[in-house]
């Protein structure tokens, strides 16, 4: 602890900490560009300039820039002294000289930074006369636009763009007064994290291109705190609502879980709300009429009641979706969607989740690992914010012996990075193909899944003291680490490569470490599904015949294979389906129900390291049907017993009846406050308080408003009306503070600034790592598999873009999703006397289809690739042994030689 | 009594006064250029619509009776897809007139809208566009923004500088 005077007033503060981070810490307004509390300082602004002091008797003091300046043991610094303000004055009225006149068209505007601050250090009058500085846009992509005018050369995006994210094609040009950031040409911006540039720019110079379609100022949103769900991290996220419809998703600060920043898909996925394949009105197979809503609840109800019922839950609804859907058809008849192989996988997941040997790890944590091993997972495409935090863990190493080398601060960014130069620690990646990751990794290697595992096993033995291996470089460094990181995951679909990740870490633990654990899933509810603990698929085919099947929110012909599904959809007697977006499977039902997407519903979802989280409803859509699915099978469940309707049913409800019966989700209750929480007798408003056209917004349907919808599932109102403060870190919908309208605002709602939100950070982890429990031994699980000639193992690339379902209904994101291709070496091309882009037949169960080639030189001769997830591909659902052939229209020679 | 007597003296007195009521509607009241009355939005000199569509007139509405949607056209010029205002919770304030920061929105002098259902008193963009600059003659917001929405390409603007080579470091 130190003593900070401020203006003669003394503070406790940490010490080591810069000035700019701790006066905000401490509540004060400092302006600031070019500091950002995830990338430190460079002091290359000049905007946080205040006096410093040599002691109590100096008067004259110097001027700093607090951002550079660490807190000593007795600081003594003024942020009012004229000099310090005359300065931060001129600062802005510089930057302002060729600012253009844009505000009243710029999507910044609102919610802008550049704004805020210029109001805050008092510029208002443009004295400077001379002509303004322009600059020529580039095209940037369906996701990011650019308006290079409106630059004050902060440096905030190259700095987030190339050094904190590992971008490669966004770079500063030219010189002086006329840098220009931007690419090299025009063209698409290539990292997976460009989205976050509509948010570390303090001003409108990349902004979000999708929210320009339907433009909102940041004032007349409806937002909620929500969670992503377009894969299995569970990033927090604000969803913002406008007129009826999902506009915008920004960032929400979670310090354990994604921190200040989310992934294009997350950010950009949200269009699929909006998207023509929504489900909107319920429709009969036969006649594919939209019918009254009583007449097809009754309906429904009668059949439930009538026949024997089977349910099938999804690892992308919600909990309390699932356990709706359970206790709908009761306990022995309720399947997941998954197949064996995916059932298998998520359980053995969660295994090594529970057995406690390892630290679970949050997302955010990873950053403290100085030794990672990556088996089979490509973090990038999987699962991206992972990677994002994995290029910052590399990085924890050398800064540390900066620190204790030449007694660099963390936040000393510029100079650490240029000591540090392209040293990292240790990451070791084993992948069947090349990862963005692989730049930064200190060993790579290509294999396929099952000799991936096998080398898993091979470095638990090199660990294991007590065999009598020889001394391997990846067991050496976990070793050797502080702390030591396995991550892995599901999207293999290698069951021994789990296994492998769990000798690794019993090794550790058994030689004194204390390892992490991390393991990514396919879907945002994965990790809940397994723990409610249901069979598979597989397992219901005995009592499908002649039932009538109720289908949640997923897609069967995603996770079996076309044949298997169709089975599966001709045994029961009806088919119904509740999603929210059409499938195969919906197409395919009797009766389609539609419910609400997350921004039309209230829900928990369990995130990869076990962390129930909650999202709220944004807003309550017109169309009526667009309910949360627990709601609609709670009636159902009402009807079917004969009981009566509880109008007022609430998530709360539902979620005790759920601990009551599934206890392992006690907890999840306390992911947010409930609804009758109060401050000062108010609801939290999801409107802020500038929120515009309430009288107007409707008058054209009718000139008398209507009564705002209320919110029986939370303690937030859909409405501006409410508690004025900062509400609780579960129950935040946006970020605001006086004077503070842009994202900046979230240091007011930090215990610190990067540390943990005013009363914690949401969400509960229900399971719990307890690594005092000693480890049993690890035993080898592998597999062998023998190929035949002009066979070849298929292995799944996975894409940001497209491979995931819901976010591949989103326009900007469907322009983004690559054309499908099979991957092969040069190898297996010259084996099948194949070029590149030439057609190709893949022959699978009896069938065939034809993808173009793709050479992929660094993988296995062993191996195929193919993209996993689009419509093409949809024909691969696991790893599967294949066979190909030139496509008969191709090339022809040689195509006798293995018919 | 006393009181009684003065209040029937000075309302006596006023007939000899001059008159302030006037024959209305026969006799139309004359209003000053700048009274508050009803809104309108205004073109520029290029008579294309002035409004940005930017919602700082919806945002200092005090009873929050402007609704309206953005939207932009191929070239980038922004213009409202909508704009509504509902004349019933109008209080002519004229905060969206002081907002408004390309002149689009404008009151004028005219309060004759008195309607007997009070739905027809919600206004469209259709009811609001007018033919006319009004009040602010020769201000065209596209000409001074930095933005090149159709209107002036990068540089072309009022005192702005031709854009800047960047591939050059040439001082």
């Amino acid at each position: 602890m130190a003593t900070l005077y401020i203006d003669n007033r003394p503070y406790d503060v940490k010490e080591g900490k810069n000035l700019l981070e701790t006066c905000l810490t401490l509540g004060f307004d400092l302006p600031y560009f070019c500091w950002h509390p995830a990338m430190g300082s460079v002091g290359a602004c000049r905007q946080c300039a205040i006096k410093i002091f040599k002691d109590e008797n100096d008067t004259a003091g110097r001027l700093v820039m607090s951002c550079m300046e660490p807190v000593g043991k007795e600081t003594r610094i003024s942020l009012d002294h004229p000099d310090a303000e005359k300065f931060r004055k001129s600062v802005i009225e510089w930057l302002m000289t060729n600012h253009p006149h844009d505000c009243a068209v710029c999507d910044e505007g609102g919610s802008c930074h550049l704004q805020d601050m210029t109001v805050m250090t008092g510029h208002n009058y443009r004295r400077f006369e001379f002509p303004k500085r322009t600059y020529v846009n580039q095209y940037l992509g369906p996701l990011i636009n650019h308006e290079m005018n409106r630059c004050i050369q902060c440096y905030r995006c190259v700095r987030f763009y190339k050094d904190y994210a590992g971008g490669k094609d966004l770079d500063v040009y030219a010189a002086h007064n006329h840098v220009y950031f931007g690419r090299e040409k025009d063209g698409i911006l290539e990292s997976e994290f460009s989205g976050n540039l509509a948010e570390i720019c303090p001003t409108g110079v990349f902004t979000d291109k999708t929210l320009k379609q339907h433009y909102s100022r940041k004032w007349d949103f409806t937002f909620a705190p929500s969670v992503c769900q377009h894969c299995s991290l569970g990033c927090n996220i604000i969803a913002g609502e406008r007129y009826g419809e999902l506009r915008q998703i920004t960032s929400r600060y979670n310090g354990d879980v994604n921190g200040y920043f989310i992934c294009d898909r997350g950010r950009f996925g949200y269009e699929a709300a909006n998207s023509v394949d929504r489900i909107y009105q319920p429709a009969l197979k036969e006649e594919n009429v939209s019918l009254n809503q009583e007449y097809i609840i009754n309906d429904i109800a009668a059949l439930l009641s009538t026949s024997n019922c089977v349910g099938i839950g999804s690892p992308r609804a919600s909990l309390e979706s699932n356990f709706a859907l359970q206790q709908l058809v009761g306990n022995g008849n309720y399947y997941s969607g998954w197949s064996d192989e995916e059932h298998r996988l998520n359980k053995a997941a969660l295994n090594i989740l529970q057995n406690r040997t390892a630290e679970i790890v949050s997302l955010k944590q990873i950053e403290q690992y100085d030794s990672i091993l990556i088996l089979g997972e490509d973090l990038t495409n999987t699962a991206p914010m992972a990677a994002l935090t994995v290029r910052q863990a590399v990085r924890k190493k050398p800064v540390e012996n900066a620190q204790q080398n030449i007694n660099l601060a963390t936040w000393h960014d510029a100079a650490l990075r240029e000591y540090i130069q392209q040293r990292h620690s240790d990451l070791f990646i084993l992948h069947p193909h090349s990862t963005k990751l692989d730049e930064i990794a200190t060993q790579v290697s290509y294999s396929t899944p099952h000799e991936i595992a096998a080398k898993g096993f091979t470095i638990a033995a090199a660990i294991d003291a007590t065999a009598d291996q020889v001394i391997d470089q990846i067991a050496t460094s976990l070793l050797n680490a502080q702390k030591p990181l396995i991550i892995t995951g599901t999207s293999l679909f290698n069951e021994p490569l789990l296994a492998a990740a769990e000798a690794i870490v019993k090794a550790l633990k058994k030689r004194g470490k204390q390892p992490g654990i991390f393991i990514t899933q396919a879907d945002c509810n994965s990790m809940g599904l397994a723990m409610m603990n249901v069979p598979p698929l597989s397992s219901a085919f005995s009592k499908l015949s002649d039932s009538t099947l109720i289908i949640l929110e997923t897609d069967l012909y995603r996770n079996l294979s076309t044949e298997k599904a169709d089975e599966i959809m001709n045994l029961p007697k009806r088919i119904i389906v509740f999603d929210h977006i059409k499938s195969t499977t919906s197409e395919k039902a009797d009766i389609k129900v539609p419910v609400g997407m997350f921004s039309e519903a209230d829900g928990t979802i369990v995130n990869n390291e076990g962390r129930a989280q909650r999202f709220f409803q944004v807003f309550v859509p017109k169309n009526e049907w667009l309910k949360e699915s627990w709601r609609w099978l709670s009636l159902l469940k009402a009807l079917k017993d004969g009981k009566a309707i509880d109008e007022n049913l609430s998530i709360s409800n539902i979620q005790s009846t759920l601990v009551e019966a599934l206890p392992q989700f006690r907890g999840i209750e306390d992911a947010a406050l409930s609804e009758d929480f109060r401050l000062n007798g108010q609801k939290v408003p999801r409107a802020p308080h500038r929120y515009s056209g309430r009288t107007a917004m409707l008058s054209n349907e009718n000139v008398s408003e209507p009564k705002p919808p209320q919110d029986i599932d939370s303690p937030m109102s859909f409405t501006m009306e409410g508690y004025r403060g900062i509400p609780p870190s579960s129950v935040t919908p946006f970020f605001w503070s006086p004077g503070w309208n842009s994202v900046q605002s979230i240091n007011k709602f930090q215990i610190e600034i990067g540390g943990p939100l005013h009363d914690g950070n949401p969400g509960v982890r229900l399971v719990n790592s307890n690594s005092s429990i000693t480890p049993i031994d690890f035993e080898q699980k592998t597999e062998k598999i023998s190929l035949k000639e002009f066979e070849w193992q298929l292995v799944p690339v996975y894409h940001i873009f497209g491979s995931e379902e819901l976010s591949a209904k989103a326009p900007a994101i469907a322009e983004l999703t690559p054309k499908p291709y099979l991957g092969l070496n040069q190898y297996s091309l010259a084996k099948l006397n194949l070029q590149e882009n030439d057609m190709a037949t893949i022959e699978h169960h009896g069938r065939a289809y034809q993808l173009p080639v793709r050479l992929r030189a660094e993988i296995n001769n062993e191996v195929a690739l193919i993209l996993f997830g689009l419509p093409q591909t949809a024909f691969f659902v696991k790893p599967v042994i294949i066979k190909i052939r030139p496509a008969s229209n191709g090339i022809t020679n040689n195509n006798s030689k293995h018919e | 009594m006393l009181s009684i007597i003065r209040s029937i003296w000075l309302t006596f007195l006023h007939l000899f006064h001059k008159t302030e009521t006037i024959q209305y509607p026969e006799e139309k009241v004359q209003l000053r250029p700048r009274y508050r009355g009803r809104i309108v939005l205004t073109r520029d000199p290029d008579n294309q619509e002035r409004c940005v569509g930017c919602y700082l007139c919806a945002a200092a509405c005090p009873v929050d009776c402007i609704a309206l949607q953005a939207t932009e056209n191929e070239e980038g010029r922004r213009y409202p897809e909508f704009f509504r205002i509902n004349f019933s919770r109008c209080i002519f304030c004229g905060f969206c007139e002081e907002a408004c920061p390309t002149y689009a929105i404008q009151l004028i002098p005219d309060f004759e809208m008195a309607e007997y259902d009070r739905q027809n008193l919600v206004y469209e963009k259709e009811d609001l566009l007018i033919n006319s600059q009004g009040k602010y003659p020769g201000y065209n917001y596209y000409k001074v923004a930095g933005l090149d929405a159709g209107v002036k390409g990068k540089g072309e603007g009022t005192n702005e500088e031709p854009p800047v080579d960047r591939h050059s470091l040439l001082p």
